[in-house]
């Protein structure tokens, strides 16, 4: 009881003070406000949301950005000589050992300076609250919500208003629509108005509403647009342009599935190549069975972890480039990595597959069992940079995810890499005419030794980079490299072995028909029809895609 | 003095050989005598590893909390540890080793359903006594089986309830969501003939399954997406340990939110979040009877006995570990099974059984009681609503605790489980 009183007592003088200074911008909370904030700060889970609906009955839209605020957990309260105040937490950081946060006042939002987030304590938003607060922020903070600086924040908004469809809004989203610049925002807004005018419209709006959905390829409108289609008391003209608008729709999300089918297909078949690239490299070029592919990829995988809590702990700051540096650190651990096995052992047996095979499996267990003994059995968490996070919309209806983009981006830029690495330069010219005839390139000079170490260590540093881009759309766990190694397998030798444009060619083609069949058969089934038809492949072509012949094929 | 025989020589040193003998297997008798092995099987090694091995933790701090505390019936526990590996073969060599070769009194272990059923048939002819810990897909009831973890009602029902409940937003569409094998079947099963029941029409439910370790979720999102057009759409999913990460981190890239559309978890739990960036999972629901925030003088005590534990232990992770639901069933099964040795003042399995019905424990969840006659437990239910640090803030809990349906009556409407009248699965009267 004593405490409620300081926090009101205090919360009280606080916004008296803050009155005083800044008395023309801010009123004082009324003693309701007052006590409802200090309700807020307690425990009763009744009274926190009578609190929040007396906050925003207000409509003060300073106290709506505060509710907003406490539903993203970014409230705290904060004792201070002897009284509780409540703060807003801005952004976070963490300096030396202790994570700090820079805070504002609840209701004015003036810079109170960063103090440690342990002398803080938040006050929780549970999802009773949030749902109770969401209102407040739909009825108030949307409309305002259409005047922020960030496109994405406008767009949500618009998309918001649209769904509620309430007839009041139509003045104000029509007044955004004049001054919106940004295409997609003018889009969701145009969306909005329409839904507006479908829902409480006269019957020649509505019909004209309708007909600009149509235009729009709103599938958002589609459950309204199907019951004016069926209604019997429209009139013929709506439900004529209902009809019309639904089929416009509908085509146009035949269009989206269409271009979104094919965008998943050319994001799995980058996934795929940049796995099996490696793999081609060292298994087509050397004749290699390397089982221990997918422990390289994984060792990639938890350098990027390394790097990122590297980051996280030196340079909070500029943790979001950690991925950048993560792409060359990965690659040239697990051709170090890959290096040390061709130089230790593998060296021994060139010509042997069956041995090779055994002992890279061996290989792939140690390497395995350490990363296990040494980073856990566990899983670890390896966090996107904000700008792999989130997706750019393209078309009405498609986003597409960064992570997927920039992997794509990815394995285009390895495979050029790679052929102007093998086409273009002295070193590919030797790995070629080594991968071509050993005793004839070492006759004239070219020392087979080092081009099959560079070999390996490339191959294996092509892995390395593969487990760093993994990290952006899986786990990181210690049984990482058995998830991958099977499908690197599967287009090494779909594509043909010792040709890289066959390995190019068996993702693409496997990357699509997956995410072609997948719709329609699901994912367990969708997997089992590709290993089958790859099985059939084989048996119809056993040396792939791009079989090697003449002279080079070996007996 | 009379100098000694050669006989009396031989007499004397046999004596005393007999009295040395005596002496030196005495102390063994008194230990085989003050000792009651138990049996603990869980896999150490292999991709379940990761689950089970907290699992046996668990287990072996609760053994070691009753042995500083007297043990059982002035007995010291000691826990026989067995690696099946996460081979469902193995598990019942283990088990029958366990049973024949060591003669323990009770098993605690198991995770899968798949190493529970191969381990049945063990326990069943040898008349053997499991604690199995995990939620699960019901439908079974077996009298050498205590199950502490969550029959569906306990879990799958409580956690649609509250998505379709104003409280927790009113949703209308359900997509369930899960990994292709037995749990996620069987309770898809049970939560369609659940949303039927309560009128959801057929067209607003959609079920799918991924293969384990499936990573590209791509196209199930784009469904997901299509799907919540038009708002008031929510995920149940059963998806099982690693694919999780994947598929949340595709549910935000394309742009979908816990507020829209969100994801009720029945397999998610803090162990599990321990490996993640739960970043992506924010906001998101799952249903447990227990979580590391359940606010009880017990729970405190439980995690910090294990935190400390593991730290004295060395295991990995020290005290940085978590509780979770799980964990907590292995830990009251320990104590339940002390309770009902005491209760029966034996150690053999039928009198022990007995005495378990209808015996109740101070779990850190809360007072927690076995069946009287159903093998299974009454468990209260909370839905916990996942945190950045990947713990869970309670959102809802039931009343009381909820009372087992070994045989949900969404599905099997006509069956019961009782072991006191009944033979175990009985047809009940129309």
């Amino acid at each position: 009881m004593i405490s409620r009183l300081t926090v009101l007592l205090s919360l009280v003088a606080w916004l008296a003070a803050g009155a005083a200074s800044h008395a023309a911008a801010a009123p004082a909370p009324s003693p309701k406000v007052a006590a409802a904030l200090t309700d807020l700060t307690g425990d009763d889970a009744d009274k926190r949301e009578a609190a929040v609906t007396v906050i925003g009955q207000t409509r003060d839209p300073k106290w709506i950005q505060f509710l907003s605020a406490l539903r993203d957990g970014s409230v705290y309260t904060r004792a201070r000589s002897g009284k509780t105040e409540l703060v807003v937490g801005g952004t976070k950081a963490t300096k030396g050992d202790q994570d700090v946060i820079d805070i504002a006042s609840a209701y004015e939002r003036e810079p109170l300076g960063t103090v440690p987030l342990t002398d803080l304590k938040e006050v929780p938003a549970d999802r009773r609250l949030r749902l109770t607060i969401k209102p407040f922020l739909d009825a108030d903070e949307t409309q305002a919500q259409l005047a922020d600086p960030d496109p994405n924040v406008r767009r949500g908004a618009a998309v918001k208003l649209g769904n509620q469809a309430v007839a009041t809004a139509a003045p104000v989203v029509e007044e955004a629509l004049k001054k919106e610049s940004d295409r997609w925002v003018r889009h969701a807004l145009a969306e909005a108005l329409a839904l507006i005018q479908l829902a409480n419209g006269t019957p020649a709006q509505r019909a004209a509403a309708a007909r600009s959905l149509g235009d729009l390829h709103s599938e958002s409108a589609m459950p309204s647009l199907q019951r004016l289609a069926a209604d019997t008391a429209a009139s013929p003209a709506e439900r004529a342009a209902a009809v019309m608008a639904i089929r416009g729709i509908e085509r146009w999300g035949l269009l989206t599935r269409t271009v979104e089918t094919l965008f998943q297909g050319a994001s799995l078949a980058s996934i795929l190549l940049l796995m099996a690239l490696g793999l081609a490299v060292v298994f087509g070029l050397m004749g290699v069975i390397n089982m221990a592919h997918g422990e390289l990829m994984a060792l990639g995988a938890y350098s990027t972890f390394v790097v990122q809590n590297w980051f996280r702990a030196a340079w909070p700051s500029h943790f979001d480039s950690y991925f950048l540096v993560a792409l060359p650190v990965s690659f040239l651990v697990a051709a170090a990595v890959g290096l040390v096995l061709e130089r230790g052992v593998i060296r021994f047996l060139y010509g042997r597959p069956l041995e090779t095979l055994l002992l890279t499996w061996g290989a792939s267990l140690i390497i395995q069992q350490g990363l296990r003994l040494w980073f856990g059995a566990a899983n670890v968490d390896v966090s996107s940079p904000s700008w792999l996070s989130g997706g750019v919309p393209v078309m009405v209806g498609l986003t597409l995810p960064y992570n997927r983009v920039f992997i794509i981006g990815l394995a285009t830029a390895a495979v050029a890499a790679m052929y102007w690495l093998l086409f273009r330069t002295n070193a590919g010219l030797r790995i070629r005419a080594v991968t071509q005839n050993r005793a004839m390139s070492s006759c004239l000079g070219v020392r087979a030794g080092v081009v099959d170490a560079t070999t390996f260590a490339f191959g294996a540093g092509l892995a390395g980079l593969a487990g760093c881009a993994l990290t952006q759309i899986g786990n990181v766990g210690p049984s990482l490299g058995q998830n991958y190694i099977v499908d690197s397998f599967m287009v090494v030798v779909t594509g043909g072995v010792g040709k890289l444009a066959g390995t190019i060619l068996a993702s693409a083609g496997l990357g699509g028909l997956t995410k072609g069949i997948e719709p329609a058969l699901g994912a367990v089934f969708g997997k089992v029809a590709i290993l089958v038809g790859v099985i059939l492949f084989l048996q119809r072509r056993p040396a792939g895609l791009f079989a090697t012949r003449g002279r080079n094929a070996e007996a | 003095m009379a100098e000694y025989s050669r006989r009396d020589f031989i007499k004397g040193s046999l004596v005393a050989t007999a009295a040395a003998g005596a002496g030196l297997s005495f102390p063994n008798v008194l230990r085989a005598q003050d000792t009651v092995k138990i049996g603990v099987l869980h896999s150490l090694s292999g991709t379940m590893a990761i689950s089970e091995v907290s699992l046996r933790d668990t287990v072996l701090m609760a053994v070691e909390e009753i042995n500083a505390k007297g043990g059982v019936m002035g007995k010291k526990i000691t826990p026989v540890v067995v690696d099946p590996a996460s081979n469902w073969d193995l598990f019942a060599e283990k088990a029958k080793q366990l049973l024949l070769q060591d003669k323990v009194a009770v098993v605690f272990g198991c995770w899968t359903s798949v190493s529970r059923k191969s381990v049945l048939p063990v326990f069943e002819s040898n008349n053997g006594l499991l604690f199995y810990p995990v939620q699960y897909e019901g439908e079974e009831c077996s009298k050498n089986v205590f199950y502490t973890g969550a029959t569906p009602n306990q879990q799958l029902i409580p956690g649609a309830e509250y998505l379709m409940s104003k409280e927790g937003g009113g949703y209308k569409k359900f997509y369930l969501l899960g990994t292709d094998y037995v749990f996620p079947r069987t309770a898809n099963k049970i939560l369609r003939a659940f949303l039927v029941a309560k009128g959801v029409p057929a067209d607003s439910i959609a079920e799918e399954y991924t293969p384990f370790n499936h990573q590209d979720y791509q196209t199930i999102v784009g469904k997901i997406k299509r799907f919540s057009q038009g708002g008031s759409a929510c995920v149940l999913s059963t998806i099982n340990g690693d694919s999780n990460v994947p598929f949340y981190k595709e549910f935000a890239n394309q742009g979908l939110r816990s507020e829209n559309a969100p994801i009720m978890a029945y397999s998610v739990a803090e162990d599990e979040l321990r490996g993640m960036d739960s970043s992506a999972l924010v906001g998101h629901l799952a249903a447990w009877n227990y979580f590391q925030s359940v606010e009880t003088a017990n729970n405190k005590k439980f995690v910090q006995a294990f935190k400390a534990y593991a730290k004295k232990q060395n295991l990995p992770g020290g005290d940085k570990r978590v509780t979770d639901d799980p964990m907590e069933a292995a830990y009251f099964g320990v104590y339940i099974w002390k309770q009902a040795v005491e209760k029966a003042k034996s150690f053999d399995v039928d009198p022990v059984r007995k005495a378990v019905y209808g015996q109740t424990f101070a779990a850190p969840s809360g007072t927690i009681k076995m069946h009287e006659y159903n093998q299974h437990t009454y468990r209260p239910v909370l839905i916990g609503e996942i945190l950045k640090d990947g713990q869970f803030r309670i959102v809802s809990r039931t009343k009381g605790l909820v009372e087992p349906e070994p045989w949900s009556k969404y599905t099997s409407p006509d069956k019961g489980c009782d072991w006191i009248n009944h033979q175990g699965t009985y047809q009940k009267k129309a």
